[in-house]
């Protein structure tokens, strides 16, 4: 399977009109969702009033940041195993985007904190804690391949460490879970089913399905993008080697 | 395989630890400094410097693994001592783990035994507690010195690397910090937390020095 999706002529051929897709989608998703977040829905005095409403950014934003992480893991171990170069260039291209959508997590949660629980930022909130050691991680990530000097050794330099990294994410998030709490308890995903409110959660789902696909999006774009950079750079060195 | 490689690489790292004259002085000299900036930056209030005197001795045996990694694989790479070891049919990972070992035995395990004189200085009462938080404190250095070496060993190849060790290690020092500072605490939690601190140093342990062996053949190529 992994042979098949290895292949960039296929990866572009199947990106062409696969980005344009999940950007349109996208475009509507979060278009519904902030619609119905900033005027349809009724505001959550329990949850702040109307500061509730940047749930439909917020939300979204902290699942991408864990989503984007394990992304980044499960690309590195792939390049790492089967050597496939687009691997790599997937793991290079979710790093930037993965660090964005965690610091719009943390931006947004600070927004939303600082009304409802009166502080901006909460030392003993185990989520909060979490969040901002996934952003260190990405940025280590991010520096660590800036530093070295070959695309090669960037690839696997990056794939050790953020195999690394993700082993020890369920263990920082125990220690940091055995601090005490301030923060709500997780209520999407509960043992017996979502217990929010239908009408917060579909356009929280609709949100987050949004900015899942604007995020696949740019990452194919970025891939794309990548790729294309590779193959001007080889073509340079082929008409220098013609000179 | 044999188990000469490794003794060699013990001992090398030990002598290289000696060779500069301070030894084990050098980083005592700068886990003394950082505790000094403390309270000169806090304030000499008694209550507040008991308070945070156990978190700054875990900072301050953060930074000092930090600080003092930079070298060691790094030197090894540049003379081609490297090399060697990767051609003497000894695990890799083994050489990496007798290396840190012994780096941390010259510049962790002292700091840790250093640490109730610093308690002390923070107005810490003078009890046998103190003892107890030194097989803490030198546990937790373990593991940062484990994770600061796969730090070490992903930037042996990189220009000034030691900013670079920081930003990749200090996530990964995580839940040692909290383990550490819960233990500490006395507290809630604070019987159970050694266990925790015990069982992340020793995952630590028993990952880390593959991560330093994949890292080490890449800094080899």
């Amino acid at each position: 399977m992994w042979s098949y999706f290895a292949n960039p002529h296929k990866f572009l051929r199947l990106s062409d009109w696969l980005a344009p897709l999940f950007y349109a989608l996208s475009a509507v998703c979060i278009f519904y969702g902030l619609w119905q977040g900033l005027w349809v829905v009724p505001k959550d005095e329990y949850q702040g009033g109307d500061i509730m409403r940047v749930m439909f950014v917020h939300v979204p934003a902290a699942w991408l940041a864990m989503a984007s992480y394990s992304a980044l893991a499960i690309a590195s171990f792939v390049w790492f195993v089967w050597r496939h170069e687009l691997a790599d260039i997937a793991a290079k291209a979710i790093a930037p985007l993965g660090a964005t959508w965690t610091a719009l997590c943390l931006a947004t949660g600070s927004i939303w904190g600082k009304p409802t629980w009166g502080t901006w930022w909460q030392w003993d909130d185990p989520r909060m804690m979490s969040v901002l050691f996934l952003f260190f991680l990405f940025l280590g990530y991010m520096a660590l391949r800036a530093a070295m000097d070959t695309r090669q050794k960037a690839a696997r330099a990056g794939a050790i460490l953020a195999m690394v990294g993700a082993i020890n994410v369920p263990l920082i998030k125990f220690s940091v879970d055995l601090f005490t709490s301030l923060h709500q308890d997780a209520s999407v995903i509960t043992a017996d089913g979502p217990k929010m409110a239908a009408v917060y959660l579909t356009p929280l789902l609709i949100s987050a399905l949004g900015h899942s696909l604007l995020f696949g999006g740019l990452v194919m774009t970025s891939m794309r993008t990548e790729i294309r950079e590779r193959r001007i750079a080889r073509l340079r060195a082929r008409e220098l080697e013609a000179f | 395989m044999s188990a000469a490689p490794i003794l060699a690489a013990f001992r090398q790292s030990l002598g290289e630890a000696w060779a500069g004259g301070a030894g084990a002085l050098l980083p005592l000299g700068f886990l003394g400094g950082a505790a000094v900036l403390v309270p000169l930056g806090i304030g000499s209030d008694g209550d507040t410097l008991k308070a945070v005197g156990p978190g700054i001795i875990w900072v301050a045996l953060a930074l000092a693994s930090l600080v003092t990694l930079e070298r060691i694989f790094q030197a090894d790479a540049e003379d081609g001592t490297l090399d060697l070891w990767l051609q003497a049919g000894a695990p890799v990972s083994a050489i990496a783990a007798a290396k840190t070992l012994a780096h941390w035995l010259s510049a962790g395990l002292p700091l840790a035994l250093f640490s109730p004189l610093l308690a002390l200085m923070f107005q810490a009462e003078a009890s046998l507690a103190l003892l107890s938080h030194v097989a803490l404190y030198a546990l937790g250095s373990l593991a940062f010195f484990f994770w600061g070496g796969v730090g070490a060993a992903l930037s042996a190849t990189v220009r000034r690397g030691g900013l670079l060790i920081s930003l990749i290690a200090l996530p990964l020092f995580v839940p040692t910090a909290i383990f550490g500072a819960i233990a500490m605490s006395g507290g809630p939690g604070s019987s159970g937390a050694p266990l925790f601190l015990a069982a992340s140093t020793l995952f630590a342990c028993a990952v880390a020095p593959y991560a330093m062996a994949a890292a080490l053949r890449l800094a080899a190529d």
